[in-house]
């Protein structure tokens, strides 16, 4: 599989990245490079084999419903580059 | 008196004990040395001085009431992939542009809680994608080592570039880093010292800035084995803030060192012969074949068949990881914001200048595999072909290997902006090739120096073990530091 102009604008897109006419072009490039070299996957019999969700048998460990954290409004906007008072500002998205 | 930057975590700790030396003048001199090497060796983006003066007097206080912590008064650098609140924290990208957590990493909280003192933030490869440290937005970090006779720049690897090369200039008396791919082991070996990445699970990932989630894990980059074994003590633990910490106590790993290899089974897997190898490499995995055995080692020679896919399953699973971990930068919690007209304009404006060429394109590859269509034929694929993986590794084990033997870089340190790799992202990606599949798998391995190539520049080899046996690493790993020595950069800088 490779991918063409308009999927890279399309993925970009996607990805929420905005990319130049030339940048596209560049990644047409490298995107192919690189799906060309993990296509030799497919080469792999992996009929019956279950894909991986863990490298560790791991039984999520859950801890009591309790409130441990919490009251640092002040902390949690301290690094946004928009904020009035406890709020996140971001361009109006409701007309 | 020989240099206090030259001593080992362990030399050190000693004469801070015995109150030979204090804190404070051992943190002073490390600050110094880095005041003199960094704007030669691009280690450190962020030096903390009045910060590590501060917790040295405090060590210093400890020291003297007797109270001192397993690495009370030891100058540490840290990564720019954690937590340290209030300081430098950016993943050495642009796009988190100012930030300074609230809040501190397990893994360092760990490390402050001992009585360790940090110096600053480490250079990296942005979000730790890279193997050169030269998609920093801060610059390539410059390896203390360089070819005999020569003045060429080389990379010291990477991600975790800035902590091997702060750990070769000592420039730290040990650093933190993180591993991926490779990223630990490969930089380890690049520089002459000892990285481990430890088993999946062992470090707490609460408070590392996210990579790929299930491979990223923290271990030290140190001197030597023995250093590295203290501060992985340190480092580990049993965190409820990571729900895929193990529980499972810490052990001393410290207390491994010295003891007999005698009757353990090492594997030689004969799937990491690659073609191109150069010669060196192969007289190295021989001659550390040579120490084990004259150790008393046994030495088996035996088959991981699905090695050759780890990488390409790798480039699906960890960009795809990515493409989901880094959503999260979008210009309105925190770092860097480009104003659009709109807000789908706002996230594309500020991610696009926000991130680097080689994340854009992880992400990018992410977004593509993951997406409608495709997800079967390639991140299903790549999950499965992991799941193969790991089982080659657990037919070994099962089989009654204790270790495996393998070299940890398919060359030694190579220049910067070097053209080939430039315009070839894959071939800079291969240089993973001996170590990705530890990640794959999950499981713990150790990158020792064992010799020089013709060049005069480090080699490393590699040990892979079984899941949470960290200890059998660092006893054959001792063994290799015993015969080959310890090897450090004559100082140019």
């Amino acid at each position: 599989m490779s991918v063409d102009l308009a999927t890279v604008k399309r993925v970009a897109r996607l990805a929420r990245i905005a990319v130049s006419e030339d940048e596209a072009e560049r990644m047409v490039g490298e995107l192919n490079g690189i799906l060309g070299f993990v296509e030799q996957l497919s080469e792999v019999d992996v009929s019956g084999v279950e894909p991986m969700t863990s490298v560790t048998p791991l039984v999520m460990r859950k801890r009591n419903d309790q409130v441990t954290d919490g009251d640092k409004v002040d902390d949690i906007v301290a690094n946004a580059p928009e904020t009035d008072r406890n709020f996140f500002l971001v361009p109006k998205v409701v007309e | 008196m020989t240099e206090l930057t030259s001593l080992t975590i362990a030399e050190a700790r000693e004469k801070l004990t015995s109150k030979d030396i204090q804190a404070v003048e051992l943190t002073q001199a490390y600050l110094d040395a880095i005041s003199a090497a960094n704007e030669a060796l691009n280690a450190y983006i962020t030096v903390t001085p009045e910060k590590a003066i501060e917790m040295a007097k405090a060590s210093d206080q400890r020291l003297a009431a007797g109270k001192g912590g397993a690495l009370e008064g030891i100058p540490l650098g840290i990564k720019d992939l954690f937590a340290t609140r209030d300081v430098h924290t950016q993943a050495c990208s642009h796009i988190l542009d100012g930030f300074e957590p609230k809040y501190e990493s397990t893994v360092t909280q760990n490390l402050w809680d001992d009585g360790a003192v940090m110096l600053g933030k480490l250079n990296m490869d942005e979000f730790a994608m890279g193997s050169s440290n030269e998609s920093s937005h801060y610059g390539p970090v410059i390896n203390p080592w360089r070819a005999e006779g020569s003045n060429q720049q080389l990379v010291p690897g990477g991600s975790s570039g800035g902590s091997a090369a702060a750990v070769a200039a000592h420039l730290c008396a040990g650093a933190t880093a993180t591993d991926t791919g490779g990223s630990i082991r490969q930089p380890a070996a690049f520089t002459g010292t000892v990285g481990i990445k430890p088993t999946y699970g062992r470090c707490s990932r609460w408070g590392t800035v996210a990579f790929a989630s299930s491979l990223d894990q923290a271990g030290p980059i140190a001197r030597d084995v023995r250093d590295a074994a203290i501060m992985l003590k340190s480092m580990a633990s049993v965190d409820a803030k990571d729900t895929t910490s193990v529980d499972l106590a810490v052990p001393d790993y410290e207390a491994s060192l010295g003891q007999s290899v005698k009757g353990m089974k090492i594997g030689i897997p004969e799937e990491y012969r690659v073609d191109g190898m150069p010669e060196e490499i192969e007289k190295l995995w021989a001659q550390g074949i040579a120490f084990l055995k004259d150790a008393g080692a046994e030495i088996v020679d035996i088959t991981l068949p699905h090695t050759k896919y780890a990488l390409p399953a790798y480039y699906i699973v960890a960009p795809a990881e990515a493409s989901s971990n880094l959503a999260r930068y979008d210009g309105v919690r925190y770092g860097l914001r480009v104003d659009g007209k709109d807000i789908i304009d706002m996230y594309e404006k500020t991610r696009a200048a926000g991130f680097g060429k080689e994340v854009k394109r992880r992400i990018m590859i992410g977004t593509y595999v993951l997406s409608a269509g495709y997800y079967d034929a390639y991140y299903l694929q790549a999950q499965k072909v992991r799941t193969l993986i790991k089982r080659d590794f657990e037919h070994v084990f099962d089989a009654g290997v204790d270790a495996i033997l393998t070299p940890a870089t398919p060359s030694s340190a190579f220049g910067v902006a070097d053209e080939n790799l430039a315009a070839d992202p894959v071939a800079m990606y291969l240089n993973d090739i001996f170590t990705v599949t530890v990640n794959m798998a999950g499981l713990p391995g150790i990158a020792v120096p064992a010799g020089l190539d013709k060049k005069g520049l480090p080699l490393g080899l590699q040990l892979i073990g079984k899941p949470f046996e960290e200890e059998t690493l660092f006893k054959a790993a001792y063994v290799i530091e015993q015969a080959a020595g310890r090897f450090t950069p004559a100082r140019w800088w």
